[in-house]
């Protein structure tokens, strides 16, 4: 069997597969819901930190970290203490996060930053974005994943 | 107002993503994380297309709907679940074509419009 790589749906998970089948309604609105709350929290963060096309997009960068860090979080306390709740994914993970961070607007962001004639910065917003990101989910992951072992420890 | 369009496009933006995504995993059966990229790289395409539209209908189309449809998180989740598994060359790649495709997309949907 493949092992899911997906944390927005893995068909090769034969619960995540199901899911639609069985509770359309619930994993759709959860999802929808989520999606929502975290596109109006990235708006929150967009008014605050507001910048011009072209510039670099601190709220866009701040934004997406952010979640990457928090899907880490998410996803090692899904897989270690709730790996029944079927409604934690599509709501938190697929909605909340996902509608959270976005890929469209870091990239619209570069090619500002590029027809501006921005190209070192261009690259810079790029490069930090992604590579942050990765650095944020795994940090996230780890540090969860060993506070849940110590826990685990202490209440043996 | 804004707050408002920005909601009614996150709600259909989010769960058009999950069923893309499943829609394309249905078809592929790889441990490449098609689905996600794919959603991604149209959604750069489609923001491209909107960027210069009015304000209001931005905040509906643009930041409501493809900045829900399109997801970093779950982008770098993934890439990390690839690296966990030890498939280097796919993380590598998954990184590079959802970056370059992504690019190439915005730049064609602004194009397009301009």
């Amino acid at each position: 069997m493949q092992e899911p790589v997906d944390p927005d749906v893995s068909l090769a998970v034969p619960a995540q597969r199901r899911e639609l089948r069985e509770h359309p309604a619930a994993v759709l609105c959860a999802i929808s819901l989520g999606g929502v709350c975290g596109a109006l929290a990235r708006y929150g963060v967009g008014v605050l930190i507001p910048h011009e096309p072209g510039q670099w997009a601190w709220a866009t960068w701040l934004v997406n970290l952010s979640g990457c860090l928090l899907i880490g979080v998410l996803m090692a306390l899904i897989g270690r203490l709730w790996p029944r709740q079927q409604l934690i994914r599509p709501f938190a993970g697929v909605g909340v996060l996902g509608g959270y961070t976005t890929f469209s607007t870091a990239t619209v962001d570069v090619v500002h930053q590029l027809n501006a004639h921005q190209p070192a910065l261009a690259m810079l917003y790029m490069v930090t974005t992604v590579l942050g990101a990765l650095l944020a989910v795994s940090a996230g992951f780890a540090v969860t994943t060993a506070a849940l072992s110590r826990r685990e420890k202490v209440a043996w | 107002m804004t707050v408002l369009l920005v909601a009614v496009g996150a709600a259909v933006g989010a769960p058009a993503r999950y069923l893309l995504d499943r829609a394309v995993q249905s078809r592929h059966d790889s441990v490449f994380p098609w689905g996600t990229c794919v959603v991604n790289v149209l959604g750069c395409f489609l923001l491209g297309v909107l960027t210069g539209l009015p304000s209001a209908l931005f905040a509906l189309l643009g930041t409501g709907f493809c900045g829900a449809l399109t997801t970093y998180s779950t982008f770098s989740y993934e890439t990390l679940r690839l690296l966990q598994l030890r498939a280097w060359l796919m993380a590598g790649l998954n990184v590079v074509v959802s970056l370059v495709a992504g690019l190439g997309a915005a730049y064609l949907g602004m194009a397009l419009v301009s």
